[in-house]
């Protein structure tokens, strides 16, 4: 066991070796710099940004397209989200989410934000994280704030909820012992493998992922890089991970929404 | 549920080439996966993909576990008459789905 521990730890340094840095702990107060903020797009290569911006061969666009039929009333017999949504009043609402909701009395994200109107105005059951139906959604409203700059807002009372994803991100974790900042941070632009590691920003998301073969929420991916470093996991939908959202959009301060995004 | 894209130009010159862009929602599960179980995911993929332009098959291809998820096709048809290009397709499990879109032809 002992020396499992040590072959763990003498890989690690390993990989903090290779990857350049002496593997210094992060200090505990949060500093970011705003002027070197890439999407994750910089990294990901020219094909797929190529097949992001192109709609038809952007993948995620089935989902939108598929949100948009939602939209207008399939598979509610309730009234519809047109009904009281007038064409184009979301754009611009997935740049200011996730945010604090008085009635909700907690930091929701925007399928929290879908969900609840789903419940309190339509009377339907809340449709399922991670499920075909709330990413069509999500990727619906998501994408009339493409091009938008993300900014949201973490005083107030979201503040405890900002903080305590702050603290979730500076916190080493798992059996390989990473914090999000140890790569996201430290590491961005190094390789991982054959990838290159990104600063870790969400304005893709929903975002369509090579490797998962289909549309996928910003909570998956946060779960796969929980995954990533042998972490707990927390379900999709929890509110770590909302909050941890909220914390990576304001991160993300003044990138452009790019959903639906395409990444490897 | 037309969980389908396609997407012609808006208008073509006849006598013309244009280009006709398909995309298609399908996992094209290729039956070497298992589930977390353990137990073999079967086979799924669009086994057909027929494309008909006022009538008149253009295009007929096989697909199979050697295409990713959610296919995307692009070819190309030479413009004769105004009218409806169709996708029709169907998968190993027998499903079907079809997606249509008009050609304006000018002239």
């Amino acid at each position: 066991m002992r020396l499992h521990r040590q072959r763990a730890i003498a890989s690690l340094a390993l990989v903090l070796a290779t990857g350049g840095v002496s593997g210094e702990s992060i200090a505990p107060t949060y500093r970011h710099d705003w002027s070197e903020a890439r999407s994750g797009l910089a990294y990901a290569g020219g094909s797929l940004a190529a097949m992001q911006s192109d709609d038809v061969a952007n993948p995620g666009m089935l989902w939108v397209d598929r949100g948009s039929e939602l939209w207008r009333g399939a598979a509610v017999s309730a009234p519809a989200c047109a009904g009281c949504h007038a064409e184009g009043s979301m754009r611009g609402v997935a740049a200011r989410l996730p945010a604090w909701s008085a009635p909700a009395g907690r930091v929701v994200d925007l399928e929290d934000r879908i969900n609840a109107c789903r419940v309190v105005r339509q009377r339907e059951a809340p449709l399922p994280r991670g499920g075909d139906d709330l990413l069509a959604l999500s990727a619906f409203v998501a994408s009339q704030s493409r091009g938008l700059p993300l900014h949201v807002e973490v005083g107030g009372p979201a503040r405890p909820a900002f903080e305590r994803a702050q603290a979730f991100y500076v916190t080493r974790r798992g059996q390989l012992d990473l914090s999000c900042a140890n790569c996201h941070d430290a590491l961005a632009g190094r390789r991982l493998g054959s990838e290159t590691i990104s600063q870790g920003h969400p304005t893709a998301f929903p975002a369509y992922r090579l490797e998962w073969q289909g549309l996928g929420s910003l909570h998956r991916r946060l779960r796969a890089c929980l995954y990533g470093v042998r972490a707990a996991l927390p379900d999709e939908g929890a509110q770590l991970l909302t909050e941890l959202e909220l914390f990576l959009a304001w991160r993300a301060d003044g990138l452009p929404v790019e959903a639906p995004g395409v990444r490897r | 549920m037309a969980f389908a894209r396609i997407v012609v130009p808006p208008a073509v010159a006849r006598g013309e080439a244009f280009e006709v862009r398909v995309s298609i929602r399908h996992p094209m599960e290729t039956g070497f996966r298992v589930d977390d179980r353990g137990n073999g995911i079967p086979r799924n993929t669009l086994r057909e993909v027929v494309a008909r332009y006022a009538g008149v098959e253009v295009l007929r291809a096989s697909l199979g576990s050697g295409i990713a998820a959610n296919p995307y096709l692009r070819f190309f048809v030479t413009a004769q008459d105004s009218g409806p290009l169709t996708v029709e397709w169907v998968d190993d499990a027998g499903k079907r789905g079809t997606a249509t879109t008009d050609v304006k032809v000018d002239g």
